[in-house]
C-alpha cells in the first residue's frame, strides 16, 4: 500500500495534467448519460420534431409528407366542429377523472394509514388496481355496463329503475368512462399518498393530541399540509394521464356515442389511423403537447407556493 | 398542585412479555423527577403511559388524586417535550409556539402574549417568523420548550430533549431547563439515559433497568449508597469499581482475589450473613498509598498502569484487576507513565459490599467527602 503510493505521486505532480486527463470527468458523466439520452432520441425528440414537421403538410396513406401548406393544418383544426366536441369532451373527462380520482385515494390512504389489524389486507387490495392492465380492466367494466346482463343495470332493475344504456347513451357514455378510469387509477394515487402518509413523523400527531387536537384539525393543519408535495406530485401525473387517455375509450366507445367521448388522444389515432390524415393529426398532437405543457407549467407555479416542501 | 402516582403500573406490548412490571412510585408536584437508565430499559414507555400515548395494561396511574388510567391526554394536563422535538416543519415557530393555545381556542391577543412572553424567556424573540428548517439544533430545542411552557400545564413530560445536541450546549440547557421547572413551580418528569444529566437536574432520581424499579431517591443517596451493582455501575463516572470478594468469618478479613485484605467488624460479619460477596469502590475512594494512609482498617496492594488520562485538574489512572478493569481518580495532575508500578490505600469505610447471589447492597460507605458552608460572613 505505502509503496504504490509512493511510486505514484512523483507522476501526478511533476508532469502537467493533460487535456485528456483533466476532462475524465465529463467523459465519464457523458459515459454515464449516453443510453437515456440515446433511449430519449430514439423514442422521444425524433418522433417528436418529426411530429412537428408534419404538421406542416399533407401526407399520402405512408404518412410520406407530400405538399406543404403551412399552418393549414392547425386551421383546419380551429374549424372543425368535431375538434371542438373532442376538446370539450377531454376537458370534461379531465375534470370528472382528476380531481374524484385524487379525493377517493386519499380518503383510501387515510382510512388505511389507520393501525388496525389486518389492515395490510386492504392495503393490497385498494393498490391492486394499479396491476391490471386497461385492456384487462376495460374489458371487465364492458360486462358491468352491457346494457342487459350488465352488474349496473341488474341492480337498478332489481330496485326498481329504468335501465341505462351506459355505453351508448351519449349523455352517459363519457361518465362511465370515466368511471372505469378512476377506478384504474386510484391504485396508483393510493400508493403514493398512502407512502406520504406515512413519512409523516407520528410524533406531530402524538403531539397535536396532548393539545387535543381533534381529527379534522390535525387533518387541516398537519397532514394536508405535510402532504402537500405528494398531493401536487400525484395531481399533476393523474392531469397529464386523463390528458392521454386512449387504451378504456378504444375499448369501451371507440369515441362514440355521437362522439360524445372522442378525447384528444382517441381522435388523433382516427385522424391517423383510419383516416390517414397525418397531417393534421401531427396538428393535434402538438396542440395537447402545448396544452398540458401550459397546464403543468401553470400548475407549478400557482401551486408550489402552497405546497410545503421540507 | 397534583402528585402523579403509579401504582403497580406495568406494561406488555405483545401480552407475553413484560416491558415495564410492578412500577409502583409517587412524583410530587412541584418536583423535578428524573427517570434514568439504559436504552431499551422502558423509560419511554413509561413516561409515554403517564402522558396517555401508550394504554396501561395493569395497575393505576393518578395525577391529583384522580384515578386516569383512560383520560384521554389533553385531559391530563400535561404537556410534553419529545426527543425529536416533533415541530410541525410547515408552520413557523410562533404558530409552532402557539399550536396547543389554537387548539383550545385560546382569542388571538392573548395567544400572541404568551408566546412572546415565552419566546423572551427562551431568547427565540427574534425567530418567531422562522421555519424550524431555518433553526440549529439548540433553537429547535427551545421551540420545543416553549411550546410544553406556553400552555402553562402544571406537569411537563420530558423524553430524552437533549440527547440531539452537542456537549456543550446540552450542559448549557440543563441548567435552564432546572431553572425554568424552578421558577414556573411545574412538575417535571424527565426521561434520559445519560446519568450524568440525571444527578445534576433531579431532585429525585429513579433508575429503572429491564421494566423493573432498581432504585429511587435523591441524586446524592444514590451516589452514596447504590442499592445493587447495577445502580453502582450505572450512577457516576468513571462508574464504581466492582470485584468479587470472600469473607473469612474466622480471622475477620475480606479478601478480594488475595491481594486486598481488610479487616472487618464482628457486628458487620454477622449482619451480612453472607461469605460470597461483592465489593465495590469508588475511583474517588482509591488513593495513593502514603506512610499515614497505614492504618487500622485500610489496605494496600500495588497495581500496575495500564492507561493514565490527565483531565487538567484531576488524574484517571486505569489498571487490570480482578479479571475487570479497575480505575481510579486522583486530583491534581499527576506524572505517572504507564507500565509503572503504583502502590494504593483504600479502607474498609469507603467501600461497597454486596451480596453477590442477589446484587442487592449490604454494606454502605460511611467515609463520604461531604462539605458544608457554615457561618461564613462576610
Ligand atoms: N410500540 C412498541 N411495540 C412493541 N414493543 C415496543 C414498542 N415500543 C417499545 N417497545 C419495546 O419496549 C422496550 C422499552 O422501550 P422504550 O420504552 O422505548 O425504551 P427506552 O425509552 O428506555 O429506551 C424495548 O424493548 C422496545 O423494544
Ligand atoms: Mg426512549
Amino acid at each position: 500500500m505505502k509503496d504504490s503510493l509512493e511510486m505514484e505521486q512523483p507522476i501526478l505532480t511533476d508532469q502537467p495534467l493533460s487535456w485528456w486527463k483533466k476532462s475524465l470527468n465529463i467523459r465519464t458523466a457523458c459515459l454515464y448519460l449516453l443510453p437515456s439520452f440515446f433511449l430519449f432520441a430514439v423514442f422521444l425528440f425524433y418522433p417528436m420534431a418529426k411530429t412537428v414537421y408534419l404538421s406542416f403538410f399533407l401526407t399520402d396513406q405512408q404518412g410520406i409528407a407530400n405538399v406543404f401548406v403551412g399552418l393549414e393544418n392547425y386551421q383546419y383544426l380551429l374549424q372543425s366542429e368535431s375538434f371542438r366536441k373532442s376538446i370539450k369532451a377531454t376537458i370534461l373527462f379531465v375534470l370528472y377523472t382528476v380531481p374524484t380520482g385524487v379525493m377517493i385515494a386519499l380518503a383510501l390512504a387515510l382510512l388505511t394509514n389507520e393501525k388496525v389489524k389486518g389492515i395490510g389486507i386492504f392495503r393490497t387490495m385498494y393498490a391492486s388496481t394499479m396491476g391490471v392492465s386497461v385492456a384487462a380492466s376495460s374489458v371487465v367494466w364492458l360486462f358491468l355496463f352491457h346494457p342487459s346482463i350488465g352488474f349496473f343495470n341488474k341492480i337498478i332493475t332489481a330496485i326498481g329503475g329504468e335501465s341505462v344504456s351506459w355505453l351508448l347513451d351519449p349523455s352517459w357514455a363519457l361518465v362511465s368512462i370515466s368511471v372505469t378510469t378512476i377506478w384504474m387509477n386510484i391504485g396508483f394515487s393510493f400508493l403514493i399518498l398512502l407512502g406520504g402518509l406515512q413519512n409523516i413523523d407520528e410524533q406531530l400527531y402524538e403531539s397535536a393530541k396532548i393539545d387535543g387536537a381533534s381529527y379534522l384539525y390535525k387533518l387541516r393543519r398537519i397532514t394536508i399540509p405535510m402532504l402537500s408535495p405528494t398531493l401536487f406530485f400525484v395531481l399533476t401525473v393523474s392531469l397529464i394521464n386523463a390528458f392521454q387517455t386512449f387504451g378504456q375509450v378504444d375499448i369501451l366507445t371507440q369515441g362514440g356515442p355521437s362522439e360524445s367521448t372522442n378525447v384528444i388522444v382517441y381522435s388523433i389515432y382516427r385522424e391517423a389511423f383510419v383516416n390517414y390524415q397525418f397531417g393534421t393529426a401531427s396538428a393535434q398532437s402538438v396542440f395537447l403537447f402545448l396544452c398540458i405543457l401550459i397546464v403543468t407549467i401553470m400548475q407549478f407555479k400557482f401551486g408550489e407556493k402552497k405546497v410545503h416542501y421540507q | 398542585m397534583k402528585d402523579v402516582e403509579l401504582t403497580h403500573l406495568s406494561k406488555s406490548y405483545d401480552m407475553q412479555t413484560e416491558v415495564l412490571s410492578d412500577i409502583s412510585v409517587s412524583i410530587h408536584a412541584g418536583e423535578f423527577f428524573v427517570l434514568v437508565g439504559p436504552s431499551g430499559c422502558g423509560k419511554s414507555t413509561m413516561l409515554r403511559m403517564i402522558a396517555g400515548l401508550e394504554d396501561i395494561t395493569e395497575g393505576t396511574l393518578t395525577i391529583g388524586q384522580k384515578k386516569v388510567n383512560d383520560l384521554h391526554p389533553s385531559k391530563r394536563d400535561i404537556s410534553m417535550v419529545f426527543q425529536n422535538y416533533a415541530l410541525y416543519p410547515h408552520l413557523s415557530v410562533e404558530e409552532n409556539i402557539v399550536f396547543g393555545l389554537s387548539v383550545k381556542k385560546v382569542p388571538k391577543t392573548q395567544r400572541k402574549k404568551r408566546c412572546h412572553r415565552v419566546a423572551k424567556m427562551l431568547g427565540l424573540t427574534d425567530y418567531l417568523n422562522r421555519k424550524p428548517r431555518q433553526l440549529s439544533g439548540g433553537q429547535r430545542q427551545r421551540v420545543a420548550l416553549a411550546r410544553a411552557i406556553v400552555n402553562e400545564s402544571p406537569i411537563c413530560l420530558m423524553d430524552e430533549p437533549l440527547s440531539n445536541l452537542d456537549a456543550k450546549l446540552r450542559a448549557q440547557m440543563r441548567s435552564e431547563i432546572k431553572q425554568i421547572q424552578r421558577q414556573l413551580n411545574i412538575t417535571m418528569i424527565y426521561v434520559t439515559h445519560d446519568q450524568v444529566e440525571a444527578m445534576t437536574m433531579g431532585d429525585r432520581i429513579m433508575i429503572l433497568n429491564e421494566g423493573k424499579i432498581q432504585q429511587v431517591g435523591p441524586p446524592i443517596d444514590v451516589y452514596n449508597a447504590p442499592a445493587n451493582e447495577f445502580v453502582a455501575k450505572f450512577i457516576g463516572s468513571p462508574p464504581m469499581n466492582l470485584a468479587k470478594a470472600t469473607i473469612y468469618p474466622d480471622n475477620q478479613t475480606l479478601s478480594v482475589v488475595g491481594r486486598i485484605h481488610l479487616q472487618l467488624p464482628p457486628e458487620d460479619i454477622q449482619r451480612m450473613g453472607t461469605k460470597e460477596v461483592t465489593i465495590g469502590i469508588r475511583p474517588e475512594h482509591l488513593q495513593l498509598a502514603t506512610s499515614e494512609s497505614q492504618q487500622p482498617g485500610s489496605s494496600k496492594f500495588e497495581v500496575k498502569v495500564s492507561h493514565v488520562e490527565v483531565l487538567g485538574n484531576e488524574t484517571l489512572l486505569n489498571f487490570e484487576f480482578a479479571e475487570g478493569n479497575w480505575q481510579a481518580k486522583w486530583n491534581g495532575q499527576w506524572r505517572v507513565n504507564v507500565g509503572d508500578i503504583v502502590p494504593l490505600s483504600l479502607h474498609y469505610s469507603a467501600i461497597c459490599l454486596f451480596d453477590t447471589t442477589t446484587g442487592n447492597m449490604i454494606k454502605q460507605p460511611t467515609q463520604n467527602e461531604q462539605h458544608l458552608i457554615q457561618g461564613v460572613s462576610i
